[in-house]
């Protein structure tokens, strides 16, 4: 039970985007790891300025 | 033995199909029970979602589990991002379910509500879901390609040129009627106007929490505000009741309207940290938590749906939108059935997620189905009511008379009983100083929701209900419009850039400040027309919605078609084609009528004609005749416009059969831009259960 509770938490988390430092930062750990990896403020600016550059929600 | 427990289970979810959706068709007496609705479509989905889309993948589309999509190939961690087939199921619907789906089936059931009903589900398991899929599919193979580009890379020049005057125009269009759709909830109630008015400093707190306290906390930031947004309901009982502070929120809707558009404007301009983005969490948090409620409500509940199957508003004599059943039910039910707007939302995004193709079905055809699920509910909502006070509601003044007394009247003479008693109670209930003419959807959806909520979970809050729905519709409708308005930004900036490369920088001010201005100037001229509109501007504006909505579908199921006989799958061609070929039907008969009908609420240009004659003979009263030049022009604006739909739609289908005849005779067409087959990793990651 405790582990779908927590399971469910993860889906929440990830549809939310309250995990998209996290995966950033896994993200750079693997991929580029000769450069510092953003802060967690500057990140969220830059993540949420790219989210809404297009027809993002429908009528 | 397992296939054969297998095959008579879905013997009998086709028989319950069957027997549900034959019940709500046949049914003829005093009310039918909600539940042969959600049967009826429960088992719908179910058999097209487990026989058609699965035909359509393997055969059709040919879906590809070992084929690396473009979120594998081109991973950046940004926007090509594989992600888990529930999370991309969630982001899309999230992104395709807004206010449409409520609003339509809403309007709609001034013709019972039967046509909205079957219209909803076949509409989506054969058009809408279809073209939800395929467009998903065709822009994965393309590497996320928005509509416009694949319109103009497949088909030609033409086609992409249509698709994107098409997506600006509906976006005008599709942001005034919702604007409108507020405007009428939002009259003279100084509780909804508050609570409205109350969601912008909770976006902004929420925004400036997530921006700077705590950076990227966005569940933290969005429970605060979903906090903050129910208090704002009950807030706004406490300012309904404070005799100084509700002066301050009770407005005509003319004010109104300007204050939506001052908004409009400002919304566009600030940084999307500040208000956009998190009013976006909010809403979405809303929607679903409220979606999920309604449908539990439902259930228990199980209320009789008190509407006629068929009224004799099929004739086209409706209070809410004039027009005959065929062709105005399937443009006013354009979200829920078959809705072209997604086509813009499945090229492009959600294909730079999906970390296997097989997942296509499930978030293409499967997120549509959820959609329309919605619309059944809003279509269940609606009908519940006692249909005089469904009609009381809705009905605009200048169909029914302005006094109370004289509407009442007029709906119980056309069967539909209803007092002018019973109209107060139930405004006295909802915390209300009056329900009538409450024109748009969102008042009797609400007065709809909240004796559902109030029948599931205590009488005593009604007011409180009406209000939480009201504020549940307005956030998202205005999510919508600061989303649309700055999209209509950004096309605009990126046409005008053709013509002043200088006017095509997004981050230049100046820029941004004056096609900020033209993109909230379009929208704000229709809904200013509809506000002044004594017929109330919905049986103008949503129409016309509805006319460009399906024509974008068009578009984007001609962009299929066109694809599926280039790539020499002829003999499917006929997925795309038939909903195609439904949708020009209805779409050209529908704009035919508005351009050309002789009845005054049909055609745009009798309209227009009737208006100037009266306003010649001295017929109309004087407030009447201050306004009726406007409302004359806007009539023939409105008749050109639909007239440019139109033409749009019949240049992309002919078009389009240009290049399938090319390429049937064997002339040369422009070459698939597919990309080519790339095996996918074989990681355990992708080792599929």
């Amino acid at each position: 039970m405790l582990n779908k509770l927590k399971a469910f938490w993860r889906v929440v988390r990830r549809l939310s985007g309250d995990d998209a430092y996290e995966r950033y930062l896994r993200h750079h750990a693997e991929q580029h790891v000769d450069e510092p990896p953003l802060t967690r403020e500057a990140f969220f600016k830059q993540w949420q300025d790219g989210k809404w550059k297009g027809i993002k929600r429908c009528c | 033995m397992k296939t054969i427990l297998k095959n008579s289970v879905w013997l009998l979810v086709a028989i319950l199909g069957a027997a549900a959706v034959g019940g709500i068709a046949l049914h003829r007496g005093e009310s039918i029970n909600s539940l042969w609705f959600i049967a009826a479509a429960l088992c719908v989905y179910a058999l097209a979602y487990r026989f058609y889309s699965a035909w359509i993948a393997a055969r059709v589309l040919m879906l590809d589990a070992s084929r690396a999509t473009p979120a594998v190939r081109l991973d950046n961690g940004r926007d090509f991002v594989p992600t888990n087939k529930w999370i991309v199921f969630g982001h899309h619907f999230a992104a395709i379910a807004g206010p449409g789906p409520l609003v339509g089936p809403t309007l709609a059931a001034q013709f019972g509500y039967l046509p909205g009903t079957l219209w909803i589900l076949f509409g989506a398991v054969l058009g809408g879901a279809v073209q939800d899929m395929v467009t998903l599919f065709l822009s994965t193979r393309r590497n996320g390609r928005s509509l416009g580009q694949m319109a103009r890379e497949e088909l030609g020049a033409i086609g992409g040129t249509a698709a994107l005057v098409g997506t600006f125009a509906i976006m005008i269009i599709l942001i005034a009627v919702l604007g409108l759709v507020v405007v009428n909830a939002m009259k003279h109630s100084p509780w909804a106007t508050s609570t409205v008015a109350a969601t912008i400093p909770i976006a902004m707190i929420v925004g400036l929490y997530m921006r700077h306290f705590r950076a990227g906390k966005v569940l933290e930031a969005s429970a605060l505000g979903v906090i903050l947004l129910l208090l704002s309901v009950a807030g706004g009982g406490w300012v309904d009741h404070n005799a100084t502070l509700r002066v301050w929120f009770d407005h005509e809707g003319l004010t109104l309207a300007w204050w939506i558009i001052a908004y409009g404007f400002a919304a566009a301009i600030l940084p999307v940290w500040l208000l956009l983005a998190p009013r976006d969490y909010l809403s979405t948090f809303m929607k679903l938590g409220t979606v999920i409620v309604l449908a539990i409500a439902i259930l228990m509940l199980q209320p009789e749906v008190k509407m006629p199957a068929l009224t004799q508003f099929i004739d086209g004599t409706g209070p809410i939108f004039g027009g005959k059943l065929f062709p105005f039910v399937f443009i006013t039910i354009a979200c829920g059935a078959i809705s072209g707007f997604h086509a813009l939302i499945a090229s492009g995004t959600t294909p730079k997620l999906l970390e296997n193709e097989g997942d296509i079905r499930m978030i293409g055809y499967g997120a549509m189905l959820l959609e329309s699920f919605v619309a059944i509910m809003a279509m269940i909502a609606a009908t519940v009511l006692d249909p005089g006070v469904f009609f009381a509601i809705n009905s605009p003044a200048g169909i029914v008379g302005k006094e109370a007394a004289d509407a009442v009247a007029t709906i119980s003479g056309w069967g539909f009983p209803v007092t002018v008693a019973q109209m107060d109670t139930l405004a006295r209930e909802m915390g209300e100083a009056t329900l009538f003419a409450r024109t748009g959807g969102a008042p009797s959806l609400a007065v709809g929701m909240a004796s559902i909520f109030g029948s599931a979970f205590g009488q005593g809050l009604l007011a409180l209900w009406y209000h939480f729905a009201i504020m549940f519709e307005a956030i998202f409708i205005l999510t919508t419009l600061d989303a649309g308005t700055r999209v209509g930004r950004f096309m605009l900036q990126d046409m005008l850039g053709n013509i002043w490369p200088k006017l095509g920088e997004t981050s230049w001010y100046p820029s941004v400040l004056f096609t900020s201005a033209l993109v909230v100037a379009g929208w704000g001229y229709f809904l200013y027309i509809g506000v002044i509109d004594p017929n109330g501007g919905v049986n103008i504006l949503w129409p016309l919605f509805g006319i460009s909505n399906q024509m974008l579908a068009a578009i984007a199921l001609s962009v299929a078609t066109g694809i599926f006989v280039k790539s020499g799958r002829l003999k499917f061609a006929w997925v795309t084609a038939l909903p195609l070929t439904w949708l020009v039907i209805i779409t050209s008969t529908a704009a035919w009528q508005k351009i050309m009908s002789d009845d005054v609420r049909v055609g745009f240009f009798a309209a227009a004609n009737d208006m100037a004659a009266k306003l010649a003979a001295g017929a109309l009263p004087p407030e009447k005749a201050a306004v009726a030049p406007q409302l004359i022009f806007n009539q023939q604006l409105d008749a050109w416009l639909t007239l440019f739909f139109v033409v749009i739609l019949w240049v992309v289908i002919l078009d389009m059969l240009r290049v399938c005849w090319r390429y049937l005779a064997g002339k040369p067409v422009r070459p698939s831009t597919e990309h080519p087959h790339e095996p996918a990793p074989l990681n355990a990651q992708w080792v599929r259960d």
